[in-house]
């Protein structure tokens, strides 16, 4: 009696599990609506990851019904070959094999890999060998410990950690094609809504595009354990409009304004300038963001805390209050020169 | 029982001063002795590597957690897989290896036992090594302790540059040391079944588990020595001023990938084989019927071996290589579908038509065979590039390879454990206490397991300390985490059981399950010296021959 | 024997690997072309220790003991000389070309696939000096060419190594 309320447990575990998990996957799969998106693969708003959400779910699909067939079978054959007391001593027919099963699911397989390589075939090549239109936007995405450069080398930009792209219109698409590189180790960019990701590896160039066909703030992070702080490497993408992108393009293109000459001082004497770059200023470090339109940004520290000037003023005197293991050191300024200082990061628009 | 018999202190009544019976232990070269030393040796450091997964959870739980700081969580998963791969997973299955093989073949002992011994030791070395590093990775200077660059130590991140101190290198030397004590276990393995079996014991007639370690063992001989090599080339970057992983000076860290991968898969079917060899002796013996298709599971374990050589860059499909790379080791990843599907089938076969008896082992492996499919299939939905650009490097796959491990090699080795514990002491374990440890781990399992393929979905990364909330990842990771602590209470019981039924377990006698291979014709535990006589055999299933005389296997084969 | 160079070659594949990978692609130093001058005498040396090794094991084989420690001296005698000419050529490309484990590409993977190798002839040369003194002292007899047929076959691993190394490094390699 024991035996057999053993095997029925087990297959009742197995069953609610299954039912426990695709509703869950259900629940999940619900793309999260709002003008900030969320991050899942299944709520693709570009071609890129529209195409890897669709060969998925015929993935899935097929390796679904694989499961159910094998596991119909397995708990068929735990349930209707369960042992019963009445067996005691007798063996059954000790059977050794069959070569027309054998045949038969080694064939099949075959059969389904072969499918799945062909659809998996397309869907990898329609992707990688994109060609690049003439009127793709190109970015060059380097990544560091912890945050992202981006640059728009025909545009004149440089910037850091949030990514502004056009909305690309199907029927006349203007994709972003990004150049991936890497000064320090590796890291991976990858905003699941807009596309797979794709490492930044130094000394190894990569490519990715997307072209997102709808408005918004698209999240996402650091991909590549790429050192401490590897966790708080996010990343913004803000998918604008015609107009909205073409004005942020003009106000970044700008160098900076003049203004704010205390704070500025302290920042050209301070070392800061070995890091930092400002547009229309002597100061053109490049280890760290380029902060001429720090004020555009809507967080600091790759994402790490939201840019206000509470938090402007904290990562300047300590960073690793917000950020411990980033590569910034604490400057050590006394309260007067860090007001100074934070005016001035304030005029950075 | 002789005085050379092989007992456990304190299950037989000889008072031998205690500071003898340490040195036979520390200076045994029997091979069942080094079996049990490496099983011991992996659940001294699985409890290690599993308190280390419980700080991780613990961190987890919450996004902005702050139980630990960054620096420690980045050490705890380092430690954590490095510990599990190299110092759980590998030596407690060496250990079943060096129990179980010479056994089943009739012999006396495997062919180089002072290698033997010197393997084990090697190996020991190595945890031991890995875990000074706390004490030694330049903790006086505070440069850092335990290794904290991912198991992997993907190039650039182990160069001097941005790990600097010495917790990188004692991971590499760890890796190092324990990597030539496998070679050397698995030139024993090689050269033992190659050349001691018992007279009738053709290739074709040794017992699943014995080929399918003979298999793993050549893999072990090519693939663990990629990983060995690569360490070198890190050493001789790191302390010679070499430019093998160097991108500054025109090196690659590309290359530092493949030459990892090209060890890194091959390792995990390494790690599975040995387990698919548990299974084939455990559910024949619970199903009352041979295995199903024997040839047939011969050739896909042959065939899974070769292919899986071909497969390695799947763990890179993100690194940018060209459509036709990616392709490439989509097609192979999906092939080496086959042979395993195949197996599972075949293990399903092989229930058909018996009578099954849910005793512990068999609960084990009715469980693994569930959840062995789902982990291939998980793998499959993987193996295509495209989808894998999106799930590499997050929790799915964080979810699949717990799933290969812990639902599959891991109850595997339960069943395992519960199987033959009675033939290495004497004693069975208590089947109560089993079924405590298998009902709360399998809940705790798919707590932890099933829901974590969801964050990833919803494009959490691996290898985060912590994560934003308002993902919707929060919830998932409490549930996980639950999971884990009730996963830690199961192995509580499986080990108050392993301890309690050495003392207060019935009598085994020979052969407690009605089994059919070699090693349950000697007493259990058996003599030092394994068999009186050295058996012949004329079947795959000798003690069915003798158990049915009236119909003997070998009128079939 | 057999599994235990199974292994190696794996090693030393993946350190040819590395080494056929990264020609070309130093970014500074001198080249291979430049500075590898092909080492024509020392391989006849290393190859012909093979030769000599294995008539050593056949003549302990039927029982001359004479002859074996013989060809067994000059072995060890043409592996030394291998061993010499392989120190000289690093003396020369260290300190008249300046190229050192450190300096390049080129630098780093030649030293380490032939410092690999040196190092396995070395370790070689240990077991067969080992096998040399119980021989002069008369241990080493029929009974041990089983072991002597074993050691011997490393020794022939060593010197196809040294094929394969010879051949990528100064053939193709340059």
């Amino acid at each position: 009696m024991l035996r057999m309320t053993s095997s029925t447990l087990r297959c009742l575990a197995q069953t609610t599990l299954l039912l426990f998990w695709s509703a869950i996957a259900v629940w999940a799969s619900e793309p999260k609506g709002s003008s900030s998106h969320g991050t899942n693969i299944f709520a693709p708003a570009s071609t890129p990851a529209k195409s890897i959400a669709d060969l998925s779910v015929f993935v899935l699909v097929i390796t679904g019904i694989i499961f159910v067939v094998v596991f119909a079978l397995l708990v068929y054959s735990v349930v209707k070959f369960r042992g019963r007391a009445t067996d005691a001593g007798r063996e059954p027919a000790q059977v050794y094999g069959s070569t027309q099963i054998e045949l038969a699911w080694t064939i099949i397989p075959i059969l389904i890999v072969v499918v799945l390589f062909l659809a998996t075939a397309r869907v990898i090549h329609a992707v990688q060998d994109a060609p690049e239109p003439a009127g793709a936007v190109q970015v060059t995405a380097i990544g560091h410990q912890y945050w992202w450069e981006f640059r728009y080398p025909k545009l004149g930009i440089v910037t850091a950690n949030e990514l502004h792209i056009p909305v690309s219109d199907p029927s006349r698409p203007t994709p972003t094609f990004i150049q991936l590189l890497s000064a320090d180790t590796d890291h991976s960019f990858w905003v699941p809504e807009l596309a797979g990701k794709t490492d930044l590896i130094p000394n190894h160039p990569n490519r990715m595009w997307m072209d997102p066909q709808r408005t918004g703030v698209f999240l996402g992070q650091c991909a590549q354990y790429c050192g401490t702080q590897h966790a708080k490497m996010l990343l913004r993408v803000s998918v604008d409009g015609p107009e909205e992108f073409a004005s942020w393009v003009r106000a970044q293109q700008k160098p900076a304004e003049a203004g704010a000459i205390a704070g500025r001082r302290v920042f050209e004497t301070n070392a800061c300038m070995n890091c930092h770059s400002v547009a229309g200023t002597p100061a053109n470090g490049r280890f760290g963001p380029d902060l001429t339109h720090l004020m555009s940004r809507v967080t600091i520290a790759a994402g790490a805390a939201k840019n206000t000037e509470d938090n402007l003023r904290l990562w300047i005197q300590d960073p690793s209050a917000i950020k411990p293991g980033s590569l910034m050191p604490a400057m050590k300024l006394s309260d007067a020169d860090l007001d100074a200082v934070v005016s001035y990061m304030e005029t950075l628009r | 029982m002789s005085s050379n018999a092989i007992t456990i202190p304190g299950a037989q009544m000889q008072s031998r001063p205690w500071v003898d019976e340490l040195h036979q232990w520390l200076t045994t070269v029997d091979h069942k002795r080094l079996g049990i030393l490496y099983i011991l040796s992996a659940l001294l450091f699985l409890v290690i590597g599993g308190v280390e997964a419980l700080v991780i959870r613990i961190q987890l739980m919450r996004s902005h957690n702050d139980f630990v700081a960054p620096e420690v969580f980045n050490r705890m998963f380092t430690m954590h897989g490095t510990t599990m791969i190299f110092f759980v997973a590998m030596p407690v299955l060496f250990g079943f290896a060096n129990y179980l093989v010479p056994l089943m073949i009739g012999a006396r002992d495997m062919a180089f036992p002072r290698l033997n011994a010197f393997s084990f030791w090697l190996s020991f070395l190595g945890g031991l090594l890995l875990y000074f590093s706390v004490l030694g990775g330049s903790g006086l200077y505070g440069a850092g302790n335990a290794p904290d660059v991912g198991w992997w130590a993907y190039a650039p991140l182990g160069a001097r540059a941005f790990s600097p101190g010495h917790s990188s290198d004692y991971w590499t030397l760890a890796l190092l040391v324990s990597g030539f004590g496998s070679i050397g276990t698995a030139i024993n393995i090689i050269a033992t079944v190659l050349c001691m079996r018992c007279p009738g014991m053709k290739l074709s007639r040794m017992p699943l588990l014995v080929w399918l370690n003979l298999v793993m063992a050549g893999m072990v001989l090519i693939a663990i020595t990629p990983l060995s090599a690569a360490q070198m080339m890190l050493l001789i970057d790191r302390y010679l001023g070499g430019h093998f992983f160097d991108t500054q000076a025109g090196g690659s860290a590309v290359l530092w990938m493949h030459f990892f991968w090209i060890f890194g898969h091959p390792e995990v079917y390494i790690l599975i084989i040995p387990s698919f060899a548990f299974m084939s002796e455990i559910i024949p013996v619970f199903s009352r019927k041979p295995i199903f298709g024997y040839p047939v599971m011969v050739g896909a374990t042959v065939c899974i071996a070769f292919v899986s050589m071909s497969v390695w860059a799947h763990h890179m499909f993100t690194i940018g290589m060209n459509s036709y790379a990616n392709s490439f080791f989509t097609i192979t990843t999906m092939a080496v579908g086959v042979p395993t599907g195949i197996k599972i089938f075949n293990w399903i076969g092989t229930m058909w038509g018996g009578r099954i008896q849910f005793k512990t082992p068999m609960l084990f492996s009715i469980a693994f065979l569930f959840q062995f499919l789902i982990a291939g299939l998980t793998g499959i939905i993987q193996s295509s590039a495209p989808v894998d650009w999106q799930l590499s490097l997050s929790y799915f796959v964080v979810a699949h390879f717990h799933y290969v491990i812990v639902g599959g090699i891991l109850f595997a080795l339960f069943g395992a454990f519960y199987y033959w514990y009675p033939k290495m002491t004497g004693r069975m374990l208590s089947e109560r206490l089993g079924k405590w440890h298998f009902w709360l781990f399998l809940i705790g399992f798919h707590l932890t397991f099933d829901v974590m393929h969801i964050p990833g979905i919803l494009g959490m990364p691996r290898r985060i300390y912590t994560y934003e909330p308002g993902r919707g990842w929060d919830t998932l990771n409490l549930i996980i985490s639950i999971g884990a602590f009730i996963q830690a209470i199961a192995i509580l019981v499986f080990v108050a059981n392993l301890i309690i039924s050495c003392f207060k377990g019935a009598k085994a006698g020979n052969d407690p399950w009605d089994a059919w291979t070699l090693e349950w014709s000697t007493s259990s535990p058996p003599p030092a010296y394994n068999f009186a006589t050295v058996p012949t055999v004329a079947s795959r299933r000798p003690l069915w021959d003798l158990k049915h005389p009236e119909d003997p296997d070998s009128r079939y084969e | 024997m057999a599994g235990l160079i199974i292994a190696e070659s794996s090693i030393f594949t993946i350190f040819v690997v590395a080494y056929l990978f990264y020609l070309g692609k130093s970014l500074t130093g001198p080249t291979p072309r430049e500075v590898l001058e092909t080492p024509i005498f020392y391989t006849i040396c290393l190859l012909s220790s093979s030769l000599t090794i294995h008539f050593a094991a056949k003549c302990l084989a039927r029982g001359i003991g004479f002859a074996f420690l013989g060809f067994w001296l000059l072995t060890i005698a043409l592996g030394g000389l291998f061993l010499y000419g392989t120190a000289q050529e690093w003396h020369r490309l260290i300190y008249e070309h300046g190229l050192t484990i450190s300096t390049n590409l080129f630098g780093t993977t030649y030293y380490s696939l032939v410092g690999l190798h040196a190092f396995h002839v070395t370790a070689g040369l240990i077991m067969l000096l080992t096998v040399a003194v119980l021989g002069l002292c008369g241990r080493v007899g029929v009974k041990q060419s089983g072991r002597i047929e074993v050691l011997s076959m490393y020794w022939h691993f060593v010197d196809a190594v040294w094929v394969v190394v010879f051949t990528v490094v100064y053939v193709l390699g340059r």
